[in-house]
């Protein structure tokens, strides 16, 4: 089997879009909420799980045939935290500010369901590269719907984009303008209700989704 | 070779020690060479911070601008007027460890005029808050201020961290007209009662525990550095 053969392109492209994990199998929902109220925290958040579900993937997949059957919840576990610690060693010391800013859900990227998910689906039955593609597409899958929620947050919570302003100045209404930033974008249950469009309009454009 | 029994104890138990131990020197290792970047960014955010309450905001090189501004950092013991019992090293004292005997503060020179920082630290409705209060040479103008917090709500306690909140303090008294009790307060419109208008800023609406959090931490911790402040009064 060739490394870039059909199979091995669903299994990539599965999880970005009709196999989603947050649009479709409803997964890591709580991190989606908590670090999406800015566009940049939704970014990191994103490509952190993506290289920590890509690479613990890949190193399950390795020893697989090593693991006791007994105990591989466990030794998911331990890899994915040790792989999660690693992770937020390297935001803290190379993007101190967005470390700062994500503060514990650097750390629950453990809990994250999308990871043992993959793990015990996934990377326990499959070889290595496989389980690398389903990684990578499984974390952008995620990343994705992340990076769609934090841009509506921001431009309609803060009026900026990655830190710039968009929204111009003088149409605030301090400035004499008619337009107020929406404090409710910066609130957890709004990024649920976001989630909730992204899905709905997902679902609507792949009509075989709806059960 | 026979297939090795994946399920026996022994296996598992071995197993499972292999795999904590490597993992354990790799995370050491991990944390131990990373530490001192880490460390050099904590440093620098406290710069950053401690800048910000003296009104520099959102410079580049935020080391070079500290080192230029802040002059120094001493430590004042129990009887300020024995003066300072370190002058330097008070930039390695963390705000939760301030006692009354161990008080750190900051002289900075911004545009030729001498400013007092001193940090303050408290308790929001759900975590911690903490900041610096830049004081004018008078020992009683508040010339800017910094405010951060652990976990306030976002979009109201949150605000305090806010700049047009650090700015409502500026020019504001920390002491009533001719006493020497720390009158600077934070109070909900409205309730200000008989307090002068340069001695109270506006809190935060819809937060009023954050703000009661922001009051209680600049009477206490100004509290605390009262007859230093007051030495130039």
């Amino acid at each position: 089997m060739s490394l870039f053969s059909k199979e091995n392109g669903a299994v990539f492209m599965g999880p970005l879009n009709l196999n989603n994990p947050i649009a479709v199998q409803v997964l890591g929902i709580c991190s989606a909420l908590a670090v999406t109220s800015q566009l940049k925290p939704a970014i990191v958040m994103g490509l952190s799980v993506t290289v920590i579900t890509a690479f613990s993937n890949v190193i399950i997949s390795l020893i697989r045939k090593t693991i006791p059957n007994r105990i591989r919840i466990i030794v998911q576990l331990v890899v994915v935290a040790a792989l999660v610690t690693i992770v937020s060693n390297i935001l803290k010391a190379y993007v101190y500010d967005v470390s700062v800013q994500l503060s514990v859900y650097v750390g629950l990227i453990i809990t994250n369901c999308i990871l043992m998910g993959r793990l015990e689906a996934f990377a326990m039955q499959n070889g290595p590269w496989e389980s690398f593609l389903d990684g990578i597409g499984n974390g952008l899958g995620y990343a994705v719907v992340l990076v769609i929620v934090g841009l509506i947050r921001e431009i309609l919570g803060f009026g900026t984009l990655l830190d710039f302003q968009i929204i111009p100045d003088s149409a605030y209404v301090e400035n004499g303008g008619l337009y107020l930033n929406n404090g409710m974008m910066t609130m957890p249950a709004m990024a649920l209700i976001i989630v909730a469009c992204v899905i709905w309009a997902h679902r609507a454009y792949n009509k075989d989704l709806e059960s | 070779m026979a297939k090795l029994n994946t399920n026996s104890n022994a296996y598992t138990i071995i197993y499972a020690s292999v795999l904590v131990i490597i993992v354990a020197f790799l995370l050491a290792f991990v944390a131990s060479a990373l530490k001192p970047t880490q460390d050099a960014n904590v440093e620098l955010d406290k710069k950053s911070q401690i800048l910000a309450a003296l009104n520099i905001r959102g410079v580049e090189d935020v080391a070079a601008k500290y080192a230029e501004v802040v002059k120094s950092d001493p430590i004042y013991g129990a009887d300020a007027s024995q003066g300072p019992k370190a002058q330097t090293g008070g930039f390695a004292v963390a705000t939760k460890e301030i006692t009354p005997d161990n008080r750190p503060l900051y002289i900075a020179e911004v545009d030729g005029e001498t400013k007092v920082v001193v940090p303050v630290k408290g308790a929001g409705l759900w975590g911690g808050l903490w900041g610096y209060i830049a004081v004018n040479a008078d020992g009683e103008t508040v010339y800017g201020t910094y405010f951060s917090h652990e976990s306030e709500t976002a979009g109201l306690g949150a605000r305090i961290a806010e700049q047009w909140f650090q700015d409502s303090f500026k020019g504001k008294k920390i002491f009533a007209n001719g006493s020497d009790e720390i009158a600077l307060s934070v109070v909900k419109k409205g309730k200000e009662g008989n307090l002068a208008p340069e001695n109270y800023v506006d809190g935060v609406t819809g937060a009023t525990l954050t703000s009661n959090g922001v009051n209680d931490m600049i009477k206490d911790c100004l509290g605390l550095y009262k007859d230093i402040l007051s030495i130039n009064k």
